[in-house]
């Protein structure tokens, strides 16, 4: 299911859009990778990637035809991520501010639908509900995120680097506490049931209508949600795709960069990040409406297991890179599920609870390795990979090549904007580089 | 009266437990500009190897064996960390730790599986009476046994070679490596002491009157964190009044719940999360933090 939807340019979306927060290239390197004038491999990779993206979106649509059950469930659970996976990487792989609440921004989102657009109910717990259009719901899933993290933004904005991190952490677990015991809003411990989503009368579930077939093939649910997903997927990517390559896109990766040469450029550095919060949150609201549709949402699940796996989710496709986080969160969100679902291909996997290694418990090492892999050999992540790939068969990658090697090799984030740097004689990057890390460290102090 | 003398004591010894495990961040930080969200992984291991090998050799043999695998677990991660650590941001470090962290907790979770473990240590489930007031004796001997690794450390942060190497490559680390400090050393050295700080909290932490060793320690360990940042990540004093001050504040309120019930039962749990929300809005470095200044 990767699909790279954001056929990212080389010229101006790679150079920007994908060195990892620890990316030293200076400013000046960007701005030259956005002057530089796309030569024809260039063109014809960017021209490529667009291919690729709409191959990849056309299998997904055709997906439910050929595909029923299981995977198209677990096809749904990694749209829903991806889109959380989004919001993530634009807060800390963009704007390079480390969170652990996204697990609350998403839970906002879901109860949020669950309580607006659902009726009261519920046996031991009684839980209200407004009863409003699943439309009204979603859309106020979605902005009451935004809001919780507009009013989480003076703390995320004040704090710097690290502190913010663990202050986010405290979200994560404050909102867990909440969740448990506002249970006329959240159904307390056991959860309660969503509302299903339709639009203009036409239904995202199993009903209006009743038996619907499409080349005779049954769309129930599962398969109408598939393509409302898709879409929301496909918006979603675009959207943060056009946002990197705009004015507040650029800003909020100078903030990443270096903090004191925005603000001297004119950013304003705390509302820039209050800005990545909201959005972040934004996206993560929509994310837990699109879980809400497809679960039965329970305060256990949005603890801070969930917040760390959107975390290895953007690592592993990539800091800030787009369609990494796509990538990623199929890859983590998948993984577990297709392991649970085909144990009998895995003969070494146990059953949970005997003591032998069991799915989850392999999915963890496989993603939890991920992380640490990545980012300590190429912190560029799959994304990164899966661009050169895309570079060296369009023959983009000739010049790269040597680029690479004479500037920086051990350094990944050099080989993400090389190809737009083809222009400028490499040994330029190495006196930019010393002086940059040297400034950096007195800043430090 | 009573019931606040109990809760003091217990505060008081909890938070002197998680001041141990913040102190062990507050060193990692100041060495390696690390925050080492695997702590709680080390918590864990330390004990668990004293939980495998208690029954066999008896408690005092197997502390030992736990502080030594929990040292060895430290310095891999050191090493591990070490292989970017020039080049990546703290950011990027605490992500792998948190890899680090996945792995680790995933797999001891699946041995220690759902029963609660005991660590067989000497103070079992005898209590003591302090002024009427009766306290577990594991709950006294935290106190007493935090009292005296921090002193010594604070000592040795002062007069030893190590020490004063430490504080001057955390001051400056090119002018410290210039005048010949090793800073793999150094680092090394402060992740073994997070170890063995960390597996003595986690004696203390899973003692009774708790259930015992099991899944849930990882969670526990985290509330050293609210401890570390509220004092301030490179203050190692501070790591020491936070924890004390996190540790006073959860006891207290979950002695007195049921005052506090319109905000959820079990509210002490998050206790420490709220104060340091708190606190991180009146001061963004912590109490004792040295300010992040920009030159322009």
């Amino acid at each position: 299911m990767s699909s790279p939807i954001t056929g990212t340019s080389p010229s101006a979306a790679d150079a920007a859009s994908n060195p990892p927060p620890d990316s030293e290239a200076g400013l000046d390197n960007r701005a030259r990778a956005v002057a530089a004038a796309p030569s024809d491999p260039q063109r014809r990779s960017r021209r490529l990637q667009w291919i690729l993206a709409g191959v990849v979106v056309l299998l997904l649509a055709l997906f439910p035809i050929y595909q029923g059950g299981s995977l198209l469930y677990i096809g749904l659970t990694c749209m829903a991520a991806a889109v959380g996976a989004i919001g993530l990487t634009l807060l800390t792989g963009v704007t390079g501010q480390l969170s652990l609440a996204h697990a609350f921004f998403l839970a906002i989102g879901t109860y949020s639908y669950a309580y607006l657009s659902g009726e009261p109910g519920g046996q031991a717990v009684q839980y209200g509900g407004l009863g409003l259009h699943p439309v009204l719901g979603a859309i106020g899933g979605v902005l009451l995120a935004g809001v919780a993290g507009l009013l989480f933004s003076p703390i995320a904005s004040r704090l710097r680097g690290i502190y913010l991190g663990v202050a986010s952490l405290s979200l994560v677990l404050i909102g867990q506490h909440i969740l448990f015991n506002w249970d006329t809003v959240t159904g307390g411990f056991n959860g309660r049931p969503a509302s299903e989503f339709s639009l203009f009368g036409f239904g995202f579930s199993n009903d209006r209508p009743e038996n619907l077939f499409v080349l005779d093939v049954p769309f129930g649910k599962n398969e109408r949600l598939w393509y409302l997903f898709l879409v929301i997927l496909v918006l979603a990517c675009l959207f943060a795709r056009n946002l990197l390559r705009s004015r507040p896109g650029r800003a909020l990766q100078m903030v990443r960069d270096r903090e004191v040469a925005a603000s001297v450029m004119g950013v304003g550095v705390a509302r820039y990040k209050a800005y990545a919060f909201v959005l972040s949150s934004l996206y993560a609201g929509l994310a837990g409406v699109m879980l809400a549709l497809i679960l039965r949402p329970t305060p256990e699940s949005f603890g801070l297991v969930l917040s760390i796996s959107y975390l290895a989710m953007i690592v592993i496709g990539g800091l800030g890179s787009v369609v990494g986080a796509v990538v990623g969160a199929t890859f983590v969100t998948a993984l577990p599920a297709i392991f649970q679902q085909y144990s009998d291909l895995f003969p070494f996997l146990a059953q949970p609870g005997t003591g032998g290694l069991d799915a989850s418990t392999l999915a963890k090492f496989l993603y939890g390795g991920a992380v640490v892999v990545v980012l300590l050999v190429e912190p560029g992540g799959l994304g990164a990979v899966g661009r050169r790939f895309i570079a060296t068969i369009s023959g983009a990658a000739r010049m790269t090549k040597r680029t690479v090697k004479s500037a920086n090799p051990q350094d990944s984030p050099t080989t993400d904007s090389a190809p737009s740097q083809r222009d400028s004689p490499p040994q330029r990057e190495a006196p930019d580089r010393a002086s940059n890390q040297s400034d950096r460290d007195e800043e430090h102090r | 009266m009573r019931l606040f003398l109990e809760l003091l004591i217990n505060g008081l010894s909890v938070g002197a437990v998680y001041a141990l495990i913040a102190l062990g961040f507050v060193i990692i930080f100041k060495a390696t500009e690390v925050v080492n969200f695997a702590q709680g992984s080390l918590l864990f291991i330390g004990g668990f190897t004293i939980s495998e090998f208690s029954d066999d050799f008896g408690f005092f043999p197997a502390l030992l064996l736990g502080i030594t695998v929990a040292a060895f677990g430290a310095v891999l991660i050191e090493r591990i960390l070490a292989i970017r650590s020039t080049q990546a941001s703290v950011n990027t470090l605490a992500i792998v730790t948190i890899g680090v962290d996945i792995i680790i907790a995933a797999e001891l979770v699946r041995r220690v599986g759902v029963d609660a473990r005991t660590l067989r240590d000497p103070f079992g489930a005898s209590t003591v009476n302090l002024g009427g007031v009766e306290v577990a004796s594991s709950r006294v001997a935290a106190i007493v046994v935090a009292a005296l690794l921090v002193s010594a450390f604070f000592l040795a942060f002062k007069y030893t070679k190590w020490g004063i190497a430490m504080r001057a490559s955390a001051e400056d680390p090119e002018a410290a490596a210039l005048m010949g400090i090793r800073r793999g050393r150094v680092s090394a050295i402060a992740w073994i002491l997070a170890g063995l700080l960390a597996t003595v909290a986690v004696v203390f932490l899973v003692a009774f009157p708790t259930p015992g060793l099991d899944g849930s320690v990882t969670r526990l360990a985290l509330k050293a964190f609210p401890a570390a940042i509220l004092g301030g990540l490179d203050s190692t004093g501070g790591a020491i009044i936070g924890g004390l001050l996190v540790g006073m504040a959860e006891q207290l309120a979950l002695g007195y719940d049921n005052y506090l019930s319109f905000l959820g039962g079990g509210f002490g749990e998050i206790m420490p999360y709220v104060i340091m929300i708190i606190v991180l809005l009146v001061r963004p470095s912590g109490l004792f933090g040295t300010k992040d200044l920009a030159r322009v």
